[in-house]
């Protein structure tokens, strides 16, 4: 093949950074050839026809004849596709950036003056109010009070969400029993249910755990139902084709492949259950940050409103933390990408 | 340093690591405009490493590597959109004027009128012809294929053969294939190369006429070549 001509053609533009090489660099800059302007004026048909296997090509084949079909270009390093490395170190910075800058923006925003404190509460003010709780012992009795309600609702409700979700995405039986009435479950909001729930269990612990529990099954029953359909057919029946049955099957096989959801699923309950604990700390409760957050808001306490706020926020973060760490023990063979 | 005029693919010294493990090291590669080059080799020895550093999926360590902008990838799988046509998938990135060239690679491919299909009522065998068309309507100057009849039955794997060589016959792109299968080499190729702890333990041109037969002397004496350097005894074909 005489390919000559068309291999010392202009250089077509060039994209991004695969033209700093020194090599494409090097030719990009070469001066065209005399003979080559033809292959710059004719952009459908390349002048390689002194090439006979081109040439016929170009009447066979429907796609020779395309608005696609252009000369030969340069070569060039192929540009890298993947995506690029990333230091442990610059990650971890970057994820706090966005934190530390909200932290800033308030911290400068209340200490000019450009915000009054009866908007927001100065840094100053909130840490004088956590000190305040410290020094009490109240904030650790409000956060394990919480702690236990939330733990004991999620545990409840999770674990029912779980064995629902599962039976549902295992049996076209159970799919049928369960999954319209759970679809009406998630439709009704868990907040109407308090009115019932206080004349049935009273106000005290029982309808706090019960509150929490019945806002956990939905996110629970939802994603685990998703996961275990999810789960490579294949791969179920082989194991049946084991022996696996029952139990056996599920907790050997199924639960396993569906624990990415599940897991997803455990951080929507425990984010569910901080929001239940507010209405259930709302009546009948003498300690808890949910009744923290009534009493800021029935004394008009600033600090105290963002105090709960950051509280919240420090939750979210150490829920997010407790998650990516069971990730990592009871997903080790997604090492890496589960919890970066 | 200048690649040739001639060539589509210009390597010197590559070399390539994985940890304590050296899959490629300091290749020199030279690939002619429309050749058809083939590189053979025992699995885990770094060919699809290589031709993942030609798709600019992997970054060399050291080494210079060329390859034309014009190149597209078939992989062992099919690796079709499952919630798009077929069409849709021949022409994915391209502008919709493609269409109709996404219609003629899919008659191309023998596929003609499957442009409406949904990728998972294809068989094995028409879902890696998609992809082929796919690769085909781009109009690559190097075509890469990644051990693409592996895991297609006996029968439609000489089919694709066939049909791998019409294709490239006709197109003329540069094409390095990588595969495990002796014969399918000898059958296609222009040039072989067996890659070995990370060189090339040998490197032959094959300069038979097409269509190749297997029973041919000179085909069974390149493959008693092949075999010897995989190390798997001749005298078992």
């Amino acid at each position: 093949m005489t390919l000559e001509g068309v291999a010392q053609a202009p250089p077509t533009p060039t994209e991004g950074p695969a033209a700093a090489s020194p090599a494409a660099a090097s030719s990009a800059a070469a001066p065209p050839i005399a003979g080559s302007p033809a292959v710059t004026s004719s952009a459908a048909a390349p002048p390689i026809a002194t090439s006979p296997a081109i040439t016929s090509s170009a009447t066979a084949s429907p796609i020779a004849t395309s608005p696609a079909a252009t000369p030969p270009g340069d070569l060039e390093p192929p540009r890298y596709l993947g995506s690029p490395r990333r230091r442990p170190a610059v990650s971890t910075a970057v994820r706090g950036a966005v934190p530390l800058l909200l932290v800033t923006a308030w911290w400068y925003g209340t200490g000019s003056g450009a915000i009054s404190p009866d908007v927001l509460a100065g840094p100053g003010a909130v840490l004088g109010a956590l000190g305040e709780l410290v020094a009490t012992g109240q904030l650790g009795d409000y956060l394990l009070a919480s702690a236990r309600r939330a733990g004991l609702g999620v545990l409840a409700g999770g674990g029912i969400g779980l064995l629902l979700g599962v039976v549902a995405g295992l049996s076209a039986l159970g799919e049928e029993l369960i999954d319209p009435t759970m679809q009406m479950k998630r439709a009704v909001p868990f907040l109407a249910l308090v009115p019932l729930f206080i004349s049935w269990f009273g106000v005290e612990e029982t309808f706090k755990v019960v509150l929490i529990a019945v806002a956990a099954v939905g996110p629970m029953y939802a994603y685990s139902y998703l996961g275990v359909r999810g789960a490579d057919r294949k791969t179920v029946e082989a194991a049946r084709g084991f022996g696996l049955t029952g139990p056996r099957l599920v907790l050997g096989v199924v639960i396993p492949t569906a624990l990415p959801n599940i897991l997803m699923a455990l951080r929507i309950c425990l984010s569910v259950s901080l929001t239940g604990l507010i209405a259930a700390e709302q009546i009948g409760a003498t300690e808890g940050i949910g009744y923290l957050v009534t009493l800021a808001q029935q004394y008009y306490r600033s600090d105290y409103m963002v105090l709960c706020i950051l509280i919240y926020a420090v939750l979210g973060l150490l829920i997010d933390l407790a998650i990516r760490g069971v990730e990592r023990l009871a997903m080790p063979w997604r090492g890496h990408v589960a919890a970066r | 340093m200048s690649a040739p005029a001639s060539s589509a693919v210009s390597i010197r010294g590559l070399r390539k690591a994985f940890g304590p493990k050296t899959v490629l090291d300091g290749i020199d590669l030279e690939i002619r405009r429309g050749e058809f080059f083939v590189l053979l080799g025992p699995s885990g020895t770094g060919k699809t490493t290589l031709l993942r550093i030609l798709a600019g999926l992997e970054l060399p360590d050291e080494g210079t590597v060329l390859a034309p902008r014009r190149r597209t990838t078939v992989y062992q799988e099919p690796r079709l959109v499952q919630a798009r046509r077929v069409l849709a998938n021949v022409t994915l990135g391209l502008p919709r004027s493609a269409r109709e060239a996404g219609r003629g690679a899919l008659a191309e491919v023998g596929l003609e009128g499957y442009g409406g299909a949904w990728p998972a009522t294809l068989s094995g065998g028409e879902a890696q012809r998609v992809a082929l068309a796919r690769a085909l309507v781009r109009d690559p100057e190097l075509l890469l294929l990644d051990e693409p009849f592996a895991a297609l039955d006996a029968l439609t794997r000489l089919q694709m053969q066939e049909l791998v060589a019409e294709l490239c016959e006709r197109h003329r792109p540069a094409v390095v294939l990588v595969t495990h299968d002796v014969d399918e080499a000898v059958r296609l190729a222009d040039r072989v190369a067996v890659l070995r702890e990370g060189f090339f333990a040998v490197e032959q041109p094959i300069d038979l006429p097409h269509p190749r037969d297997r029973n041919d002397p000179a085909f069974i004496a390149h493959r008693r070549l092949f075999l010897s350097h995989l190390g798997v005894a001749a005298a078992s074909h």
